[in-house]
């Protein structure tokens, strides 16, 4: 079979190889260019530099790093245990208010995240629910965005966790809540931490909603960012830029180590 | 092969901490009218079954017979849309698996696969609240009870199938269940580990006589070794039931001749009475002496159950339950031949030890059987 071939095999590589290190590799290596880059006139960057990185850990924008982890980290285990309650609710069920239900918390995430934004600045901007103007309406604003996410992770996690061992737990006398505990979260384990990654990284790259509620001493790495870029800073929002890349990188590989290890039992 | 000590024997007495209500005199397990619906389609229909305390009931059949349901009616995970689960003397109809105190092994062992083979055997005592040092005490035992006490510290991913399922059914039995569900427990081992698994099941049970046991198969010869009454199920209802040989000796019904064991299903006419508990009948030309268990009345048409190990050669003088037919087909499997004959229209299967010389395709054979292996078996099989 050609498919199967290895020349064939070397071919496809030949084509996708260079496809993605044009359509992916070479923004992000521009960013980073950037990020080293004193001045930028020609096709390559003029001097190399790590001014902008001395820079950056200097200023505010190591707050906004923060903020964005904390922000990421509170929003994504708020989803995730909400998204791991909801998925066991709504688990088995196949009438239409569930199916409802489920779709429903997708909507979020088919809207531009600007309308969220909104939507929450509007809702929350009267009491008794007025929370305009604190870092809660971030921290709703990017549960909201990364629910169905979590949700959706978590619910295809959970069919595959095999009825049979859930069965075999009960009829050895364990009740709902032990069973919760003792089998199906151990064995839902590396979808949790999924779930959580994938809501990480969508909270930590999240700028249009935040933009619209962020308060003054709540600023997210995106929003810094975004403002650098606007006043043509393009050199330090390129560096942040590589910053919060490189920070949810070490994250997500821990998460990742930590799931390949749930993953092995 | 599992090596059990009398002491051993001993320690499985039930233990302080663990619910061992109604024990050591084990548990029956009744169906009373029991039936099952999803929609509009019944899959269990009006069962009413008893299985005795100590006893093991094999319910066999084909795939979609209702066996399966039956059991996880049992366990609890299939609600009856009418009758009664009984489990000792308590209605447990309405009660979770949890609370239902019964063992259960699956075909796919089922073992959670993130704790260690003596965590698995100890998630039931666990689970009911059983003190540490009875767990303590416990686990071993279990692990000891099927041979695997040098692997308590593994995982399940690195057992064999066989070893599996011995560690399912320790954990089955760790918490002393008043009954246990074995629901196709060997069907996913290969034809060699099946064979020995069958025996160490075997001596579980001899050496746990209490124990009551429903087993559910699609393999009669797990049911026939390991059974003391059979159940033969087809399209949700209960064919045949009978004591384990009774029932391959003298099947009620022609499915049940069928199903359980290899039969050759004769159609026979013009029975007539030929003292107690025999017949006569007619195949074709010849006259031929059986056993009428069911008592068919005279003048019926009826099949003749022979079974292809009862059949022999039969030589040259007169011989009584004699037939000739021609030679079909020869099979020669290692330990037996197969032969298939043609003797008045019908395909009659034959096994016989191993031939150095066997018959040759076309040769006319003479063969017999003796009345007493021989069942007149009902020519339309009375349902339910």
């Amino acid at each position: 079979m050609l498919a199967g071939s290895r020349a064939w095999r070397l071919a496809v590589w030949a084509v996708v190889l260079p496809l993605f290190a044009v359509l992916y590799g070479l923004p992000i290596a521009v960013i980073v260019l950037a990020s080293l880059a004193r001045t930028w006139n020609g096709a390559l960057p003029g001097e190399f530099t790590l001014l902008h990185y001395a820079e950056a850990f200097r200023s505010d924008s190591l707050d906004a790093l923060v903020t964005s982890l904390m922000t990421g980290a509170i929003a994504s285990t708020a989803a995730l245990a909400c998204g791991t309650w909801a998925a066991l609710a709504l688990r088995r069920r196949v009438r239409l208010p569930a199916r409802l239900l489920e779709a429903v918390f997708f909507v979020p995430s088919a809207v531009p995240s600007v309308s969220v934004g909104l939507g929450l600045l509007v809702a929350f901007s009267q009491p008794p629910f007025l929370l305009n103007g604190t870092r809660a309406i971030v921290l709703i604003a990017h549960f909201v965005l990364v629910f169905a996410f979590t949700f959706g992770n978590v619910t295809a996690g959970l069919a595959r966790v095999p009825a049979e061992c859930e069965q075999i737990a009960e009829s050895l006398g364990a009740r709902p809540f032990y069973r919760l505990r003792r089998v199906t979260l151990p064995l839902l384990t590396p979808y949790l931490i999924a779930a959580f990654s994938l809501s990480f990284a969508l909270s930590m790259g999240e700028l249009g909603a935040t933009i619209m509620v962020y308060p003054p001493g709540w600023v997210t790495m995106p929003v810094r960012i975004f403002a650098l870029s606007d006043r043509g800073a393009i050199f330090d929002a390129a560096t942040l830029t590589t910053i919060l890349g490189v920070a949810t990188l070490i994250v997500l590989t821990v998460l990742s180590r930590v799931s390949s290890r749930a993953m092995l039992r | 092969m599992v090596d059990i000590t009398a002491q051993e024997i001993e320690r499985c007495a039930p233990l302080d901490g663990v619910r061992t209500a109604s024990r050591t005199s084990g548990s029956r397990i009744g169906f009373e009218d029991v039936s099952v619906a999803y929609g509009g389609l019944t899959v269990l229909k009006s069962l009413t079954l008893t299985v005795h305390p100590g006893e093991i009931v094999a319910l066999i059949g084909p795939s979609g017979s209702g066996k399966t349901t039956a059991l996880r009616v049992v366990a609890g995970f299939v609600r009856p849309s009418s009758g009664r689960i009984m489990i000792g003397d308590r209605d447990v109809t309405d009660l979770a698996p949890y609370d239902r105190q019964i063992g259960m092994v699956v075909q796919n062992y089922a073992l959670f696969p993130h704790m260690r083979v003596e965590d698995n055997v100890a998630f039931g005592l666990q689970a009911q609240g059983a003190p540490r040092d009875v767990i303590r005490q416990r686990v071993p035992e279990c692990l000891a009870m099927v041979g695997m006490s040098a692997y308590g510290k593994r995982y399940p991913r690195e057992l064999s199938g066989g070893q599996q399922q011995r560690v399912a059914i320790a954990r089955a039995l760790a918490p002393k269940p008043q009954v246990l569900l074995l629901d196709e427990p060997l069907s996913a081992l290969d034809t060699q580990i099946r064979r020995a698994m069958i025996d160490e099941i075997a001596k579980l049970h001899h050496d746990l006589p209490d124990l009551t046991v429903l087993y559910v198969t699609h393999d009669q010869t797990e049911a026939l070794t390991l059974a003391n009454h059979i159940g033969i199920m087809r399209d949700g209802e209960m064919q045949a039931f009978g004591e384990a040989q009774a029932l391959f000796r003298h099947p009620p019904t022609r499915f049940a001749a069928e199903f359980l064991g290899r039969a050759n299903l004769l159609s026979v006419g013009g029975l007539t009475a030929a003292g107690p508990g025999e017949a006569r009948v007619r195949f074709g030309g010849a006259e031929l002496l059986a056993r009428n268990p069911h008592n068919l009345p005279e003048g019926r048409d009826c099949l003749l159950c022979v079974r292809p190990h009862h059949m022999r050669f039969a030589g040259e003088g007169a011989v009584a339950n004699a037939l000739t037919g021609v030679v079909q087909s020869v099979q020669w499997q290692g330990d037996v031949h197969n032969i298939t004959l043609t003797a008045e229209g019908e395909s009659l299967r034959m096994t016989c030890v191993p031939m150095a010389v066997p018959p040759a395709l076309g040769d006319q054979l003479r063969v017999c059987f003796d009345p007493s292996e021989v069942t007149l078996v009902p020519e339309d099989a009375p349902r339910g």
